[in-house]
């Protein structure tokens, strides 16, 4: 049983984009990580009757005490890799929320303050290989949330992934933690 | 401790493995299909035996076959399945072989939504197949209780020689959670009784002190008959002899409720002082959880019992729980399927608050509390 | 003329007399099976006979083995977990034409085509006879049934067709009125490795026979034994005498591997042995 001793202190994060861009593997690797840090998370996940397109979107609750509800409403974190994406679920985050987009993502369906990398953009030109770019995200959110830290992350990708990916998974990983630290360099982004 | 995340069908089939399950038969259905997916690989390591069958009656008719060999078995599916195996279950039910049978619940009726999640089959499994007869369904409410009651369902249903049903939800069936798989190292695993007397002098009905019979495997010398009919002790049926036809249900039914208080699991939080008790099994449940947190800190006494055990209905437990309390509020992904049972128990003396959700989405927390917005604030 | 042997060892004589009316064929069949699991010498302690609903499942009541009457149209469902679950066993499921072909159908496709060591008798009396007498997939076109006041409009099924399409490797049709050939079929079955049909056609002089005038029970028998042909005489035939006959015999035998056979392979690979 779920014994909430008092109002969780929980971190709400939603990833959302197309089926096939490996969101749900996002949303286990940073379950895997904060189960590895000992904290208490959950990690859900939405689907269509589609394998490949379609909305896909994963859930992950990150807490530090165990967890009852187990949805997200509101995010604190969201991540939307596609426009479709972020226009489905953009309503659904918490004030302070953080917003991070790939730049395809339209900037004219902008609501309120988001953060724009060059998420595939990166895995296509830097990698060679655009279905890296959920691992990209990645990096990019461990940075910009800073709920957990690089190391677990790091090792829970490399128990979740094929083994011969795991040199370009980092390298992917790695460019995501560049792209995100560059941002909260430049102050431009509130730490939850 | 370690703890590991898993998800929810996972540690379902991870702890049919822990209570020792020989044999699973299935037919792919989401949201249960991860359950024989790992179990097609887990058996066979183990010296198991896996197999897809052509449908679901198929599957439910395998595992009650493989179970009269001496096989803990297991089958897996969801509502449109567990509909098609109802008539099997009262067979099951019937001729008293232990089987376990896993629902992982999705929205209907019909096709409905698959990935839906969804506790619309709560009196599927209590009344599913026809018949008067009792069952036991259990009910979690997070990947380490899957983990938990499906080693007690084998356990209940070897116990009791009886199917067993593990009602999960999608919600619960694809959560992953982390889990800490020693923390249940302890828990007794149960095996059937096998018979003492000779091949002679067996009679695979007859029972002592009430205590479900002993079961012989076929193939061991106790050259016997199982029939779906109404049967005597010698397992012959009886179908002309109505002192014995009603000797037979009566004793299907009490093998089971004279042992209501073994057999019913739960949990509880701040029930004590609580004014208004929240009353909720399954996903719902940690919904309640949240609810009760929050209702407290705001100052209104709340508290939560969690059902582990639906079926039989632990009517003790729900009266002597709710004696006392202003309101009882029941939360389910059902239009009150439980909330009804509830409240026969309450009679008039407490308010019963039934809070639905059926869109095919969790439960929500506010809808709980926004039937005890306006209480009283206590400090 | 059959052999000589104490039936009665493998029978459970205290659950006589039996439920058959006067006239069926299922003792015929039942009789069959035992004179060929006594010339197998089969341990009744390792047999396990299964049945499905109607009047010839009722059969396990009275058989000696390790029984199993079961749901209808299911046998070959129990049978198959039964038969995974302890190889060792030797299973036979005795049912009729509905159980196997109609509610059973799926099943009856699906145990061919694994082929699973099982041994089928479907005991066909071409109609429903516990209900009353409904038409079955097995009742010819044209003829009369309970349901079929006007008669059948329904084509009827070819089981040992449909077996050996569906993978079954060894098919056999025999008749309650040639019972020596009977009882080698369902030797010949019970020693195949994989699974095997036995369709015994057989009659139902209460129901079939009376809602279609085919006489008494030794009228049928008669019928019966003008309109078979055994598969070793169809080419001394002239052309076109086949026609509106049934043949009989073995029909198909072919080899292909057994499944439990190949599930302890999977349990090796699974291992790592």
């Amino acid at each position: 049983m779920i014994m909430i001793k008092s109002v969780e202190q929980r971190y709400d994060i939603r990833l959302s984009g197309t089926g096939g861009q490996g969101l749900i593997l996002v949303g286990i690797i940073l379950a895997e990580a904060a189960n590895l840090e000992g904290k208490y998370v959950v990690q859900t996940q939405s689907y269509g009757p589609e394998a490949r397109g379609g909305a896909s979107r994963a859930e992950v609750i990150i807490s530090n005490s165990p967890i009852g509800f187990l949805m997200v409403e509101e995010a604190d974190i969201f991540l939307a890799l596609s426009p479709e994406a972020y226009t489905k679920y953009c309503y659904r985050v918490k004030p302070r929320g953080i917003i991070v987009v790939d730049e395809q993502v339209n900037p004219k369906l902008y609501l309120t303050k988001v953060n724009v990398f060059p998420i595939i953009r990166t895995a296509r030109e830097d990698l060679g290989s655009e279905i890296a770019a959920n691992i990209v995200a990645l990096g990019v959110i461990t940075v910009i949330s800073g709920i957990l830290n690089i190391s677990s992350v790091e090792k829970a990708l490399m128990a979740r992934v094929p083994p011969h990916t795991i040199d370009l998974n980092l390298k992917a990983l790695h460019k995501g933690c560049a792209l995100g630290m560059e941002r909260v360099k430049s102050e431009e982004v509130e730490k939850l | 401790m370690i703890r590991k995340l898993m998800q929810g069908n996972e540690a379902c089939a991870e702890g049919a493995m822990k209570a020792g399950v020989d044999f699973f038969a299935g037919y792919p259905i989401t949201p249960s299909t991860e359950i024989a997916e790992i179990l097609s690989r887990r058996l066979p390591q183990a010296g198991g035996k896996f197999i897809q069958m052509e449908d679901e009656i198929a599957s439910i008719s395998a595992i009650i076959g493989a179970s009269l060999t001496g096989f803990k078995t297991l089958t897996a599916t969801s509502g449109p399945g567990f509909s098609l195996k109802q008539e099997s279950i009262g067979f099951a039910i019937m001729t008293e072989i232990p089987c376990v049978i896993i629902n992982v619940q999705r929205l209907g009726p019909s096709t409905g939504a698959p990935t839906l999640t969804s506790q619309g089959d709560v009196m599927q499994a209590r009344w599913g197949t026809h018949g008067e007869h009792t069952i036991i369904t259990l009910c979690p409410a997070s990947v380490e209780e899957v983990y938990y009651l499906t080693i007690m369902a084998f356990n209940f249903s070897e116990r009791f020689r009886t199917p067993v049903i593990l009602l999960l939800d999608e919600t619960i069936g694809h959560l992953r959670e982390s889990i800490d798989l020693e923390k249940y190292d302890h828990i007794k695993i149960l095996n059937r009784q096998k018979p003492w007397v000779s091949p002679d002098k067996y009679l695979p009905y007859a029972t002592e002190a009430g205590e479900p019979p002993p079961m012989a495997p076929f193939g061991e010398g106790y050259r016997y008959h199982v029939t779906g009919l109404v049967h005597d002790e010698s397992g012959f049926p009886c179908t002309g002899n109505h002192a014995a036809i009603d000797k037979l249900l009566k004793r299907l039914n009490n093998k089971i409720i004279a042992y209501l208080d073994e057999i019913t699991l739960y949990q509880e939080v701040k029930t004590e002082d609580a004014e208004h008790l929240v009353i909720a099994y399954g996903a719902a449940a940690r919904s309640a959880a949240s609810a009760v947190a929050l209702l407290r800190r705001e100052g209104v006494r709340a508290g939560l019992l969690q059902l582990q055990t639906i079926w039989p209905f632990p009517e003790k437990l729900i009266y002597q729980k709710s004696l006392g309390k202003k309101t009882v509020l029941v939360p389910e992904m059902n239009l009150g399927q439980y909330a009804g049972e509830i409240k026969k128990v309450l009679k008039d003396k407490t308010l019963l608050v039934p809070i639905s959700q059926i869109d095919g989405q969790l439960l929500q927390p506010r809808k709980i509390m926004a039937h005890l917005k306006g209480e009283e604030k206590h400090a | 003329m059959p052999k000589l042997f104490n039936v009665k060892k493998y029978l459970r004589m205290d659950k006589m007399p039996h439920i058959w009316c006067p006239g069926c064929g299922n003792g015929m069949v039942m009789s069959a099976f035992l004179r060929a699991v006594d010339t197998l010498q089969l341990n009744p302690d390792k047999v396990v006979v299964i049945s499905g609903i109607g009047c010839s499942s009722r059969i396990t009541g009275y058989l000696d083995f390790n029984t199993l009457h079961t749901t209808h149209g299911r046998p070959l469902a129990f049978a198959t977990g039964i038969k995974l679950a302890n190889p060792a066993l030797e299973v036979i499921v005795i049912t009729g034409d509905g159980d196997a072909t109609a509610i059973g159908g799926n099943h009856f496709l699906h145990t061919c085509r694994r082929n699973v060591n099982i041994t089928l008798i479907v005991i066909n009396n071409r109609i429903y006879g516990m209900t009353g007498g409904q038409y079955s997939p097995l009742t010819p076109k044209g003829e009369n049934a309970a349901t079929a006041p006007y008669g059948n409009i329904e084509p009827e099924l070819d089981m040992c067709k449909v077996a050996e399409a569906a993978g079954a490797t060894l098919v056999a049709r025999g008749g309650t009125s040639q019972p020596v050939l009977l009882e080698d079929l369902i030797i010949k079955a019970i020693e195949n490795r994989g699974f095997s049909l036995v369709e015994v056609l057989s009659q139902c002089p209460v129901y079939y026979g009376r809602l279609n005038k085919k006489g008494n029970v030794v009228e049928m028998l008669k019928w019966q034994k003008e309109n078979t042909v055994s598969v070793k005489d169809v080419n001394k035939l002239a052309p076109g005498a086949l026609k509106g006959k049934v043949l009989t015999g073995v029909l198909a035998a072919h080899y292909r591997p057994e499944y439990t056979e190949e599930y302890e392979k999977i349990i090796k690979i699974a291992q790592g042995k």
